[in-house]
């Protein structure tokens, strides 16, 4: 991990499923406007059957950030895995994504991001948002940042999925000024 | 550094225990862990928590066992049971016995983050109503800083010459140095000293709660905002905000506070307004923070802000020409509180009070003066009145090495039994010629 530190980049690449390439190159852009940092789109990454859970028919995030970081070594400042897979952590029902806290690694989950998940009819723009708002969320957290109590601040808590669209898809300004600090502090 | 909510996370499974532990730490919790309910109650001899998550079934001691003896240990700490389904009857039986509600496994994210919030805000709520008597109860005794030493004279110097300013002020000083009295005098002297003087002890805040106290919030911007309130900079406008022990404040509030003092506005916690106001910020610390911004855990461009003009208190040990002046301030002050005769203090006394070292500053010497006018009976304060006579002495701290160990508790046990060495060797367990080599090994002499 020290070699990647020099780098000042993100890397996004999808995990276990095939995403969308309109999808990955509109959050690199969105991530650029936000952060101010370049992205990367990478090579989509197989993850082992390990970290299919088969009674709770999902995938444990923390195995695949596990597996991320001792099989990938990116060059990179952070890196996003983005994933079809519905995910899970051992004590909680589901997650929208999960970050090593002031780590390298973040993955996000699309799979209740789709407004058909709630069994709305299909809205591009708001899936997308969704979609925008959970990685800055991830992202943020992988820099260091803990949630934020400012609803619409992309770091609120998003519990449900009501919280996430509730909440604006940039950091409040306390957030962003902790965002600037942690990454000059991570360099 | 700042005080977060504790949470501690009971469970023999490891993968239960860091999932929940990193979703926690996403909302900013202290986290701590147990993989046994023996070696919980062995931590809660030594540590304390605001929330236990303890799970009902495990291999030795069980969640009930476990939760009974914690309850013991430490009553004020909320217990969340977990449970598996097949569980549940028991679950229940903790409520009856004193838990605080039971959670499924695996959680619902929205329960459990409600069941947190729940019993966070109700804790917040018993500190707000803390806090509030405190504001109460703060007496408004303008107390005078009172010092003859060269120290203190410079102070005085510095604070007639910062006081009529608009300058943030850093204060900084061991506790008990009066860092607080040094803020009143400069809002005293200035032309602000009609308007409020506010202050507010970061250190002793969650991160949370500090937010809100300074900034205020808008009714409805959290679960348990259920009505707009006012932070103290608002009460502080046209006046001086005391922060005191801003050292201890969260990186997080550190940028709030930053921008506050750049925009002199900033908006209420879920509000949309800007709010401007008009304050001056004195603030003050006893960490060290040159240290704290090295470790990153300071803000250099706050500190810049903050420490446009400094004032050091130097500690009452390093100013020992300024405790009888002061020993006497407080008697005058003490004896009119109490409707008591005005009390002089003995020579012995006085040479006690000088040879002391006051790790707790002008804060001790005041709380030891009025213990010795509580206690004495004279008309005197002599060195009995003094928790530190010959008697009680404070020990000095001890020594590591077992021989230096063993010089020093022969020099008390010989003055305790004003070096009768045949008493003095009973004490020690050793017979008088012992006593005697053990003297002259160790070149012990007889005082005064
Ligand atoms: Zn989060
Ligand atoms: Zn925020």
């Amino acid at each position: 991990m020290i070699s990647s530190i020099s780098s000042n980049h993100i890397i996004i690449a999808p995990i276990g499923s095939v995403i969308k390439d309109s999808i990955l190159t509109q959050l690199a852009e969105f991530i650029y406007d936000r952060c101010g940092l370049e992205c990367r789109i990478e090579a989509r990454v197989e993850i082992p059957d390990t970290c299919h859970n088969k009674i709770r028919g999902q995938y444990d995030s923390k195995e695949i950030l596990k597996y991320l970081i001792s099989h990938s070594h990116p060059k990179s400042l952070k890196f996003i895995g983005i994933t079809e897979l519905d995910l899970f952590v051992p004590i909680l029902k589901y997650v929208y994504g999960l970050s090593q806290i002031n780590g390298q690694f973040a993955v996000i989950s699309l799979h209740r991001l789709y407004p058909g998940f709630y069994n709305d009819p299909p809205n591009p723009n708001l899936f997308f948002s969704r979609i925008q708002k959970t990685t800055l969320h991830e992202l943020g957290h992988a820099f260091g940042l803990t949630h934020c109590r400012e609803k619409k601040c992309v770091m609120y808590s998003s519990i449900r999925i009501a919280d996430t669209d509730m909440k604006e898809s940039s950091f409040c300004s306390t957030c962003f000024e902790l965002f600037k600090w942690h990454r000059e502090n991570a360099k | 550094m700042n005080k977060k909510t504790r949470i501690l996370i009971v469970d023999d499974e490891t993968a239960i225990r860091e999932s929940l532990k990193d979703w926690l730490l996403e909302d900013g919790y202290t986290i701590d862990l147990a993989s046994c309910g023996e070696d919980a109650v062995a931590m809660a001899e030594k540590k304390n928590w605001d929330i236990i998550l303890l799970d009902l079934k495990m291999p030795g001691m069980d969640g009930l066992e476990t939760m009974e003896k914690l309850k013991e240990a430490r009553p004020e700490t909320e217990i969340l049971m977990m449970t598996a389904f097949a569980t549940i009857d028991t679950a229940v039986k903790a409520i009856k016995q004193g838990a605080f509600d039971y959670l499924v496994k695996p959680f619902d994210p929205d329960e459990v983050d409600m069941q947190i919030k729940k019993i966070v805000n109700h804790k917040q709520l018993v500190m707000e109503n803390i806090l509030l008597r405190q504001q109460l109860e703060e007496k408004s005794r303008y107390d005078e800083i009172i010092g003859r030493s060269d120290a203190m004279q410079e102070i005085f110097d510095l604070i007639s010459r910062v006081a009529p300013t608009d300058s943030t002020v850093l204060i900084t000083g061991e506790s008990g140095t009066g860092k607080e009295l040094v803020a009143q005098a400069i809002h005293g002297n200035s032309r602000r000293c009609y308007m409020p003087f506010i202050a507010v002890n970061c250190g002793a805040l969650p991160d949370s709660l500090l937010e809100s106290e300074l900034f205020g919030y808008e009714k409805g911007a959290f679960t348990g905002a259920e009505y707009t309130k006012k932070g103290r900079f608002e009460l502080a406008d046209k006046g001086t905000l005391f922060l005191d022990e801003i050292g201890d404040i969260s990186l997080k509030t550190q940028v709030d506070l930053l921008r506050v003092l750049q925009q002199r506005e900033f908006r209420r916690l879920g509000g949309q307004d800007l709010i401007n106001v008009d304050v001056r910020i004195l603030a003050a610390t006893n960490r060290n923070l040159q240290n704290a911004i090295k470790e990153k855990r300071f803000r250099d461009d706050l500190y810049y802000r903050l420490n446009v003009i400094s004032i050091h208190i130097p500690p009452l040990r390093d100013r020992k020409e300024d405790i009888e002046l002061l020993s006497e301030a407080f008697i005058r002050r003490y004896c009119i509180e109490m409707n008591k005769e005005e009390r002089k203090i003995t020579p012995n006394a006085k040479k006690l009070l000088q040879d002391y070292s006051w790790p707790g500053n002008v804060r001790e010497l005041e709380n030891i003066i009025e213990r010795a006018l509580v206690i004495g009976r004279g008309d005197k304060i002599t060195e009995e009145d003094l928790p530190f006579s010959k008697k009680t002495a404070p020990l000095p701290p001890l020594p590591k090495s077992l021989k230096l160990m063993e010089k020093v508790h022969i020099e008390r046990v010989l003055s305790e039994n004003d070096w009768n060495i045949s008493r003095s060797a009973q004490d020690l367990g050793v017979d008088r010629q012992t006593l005697y080599n053990k003297i002259e090994k160790y070149h012990i002499k007889k005082e005064d």
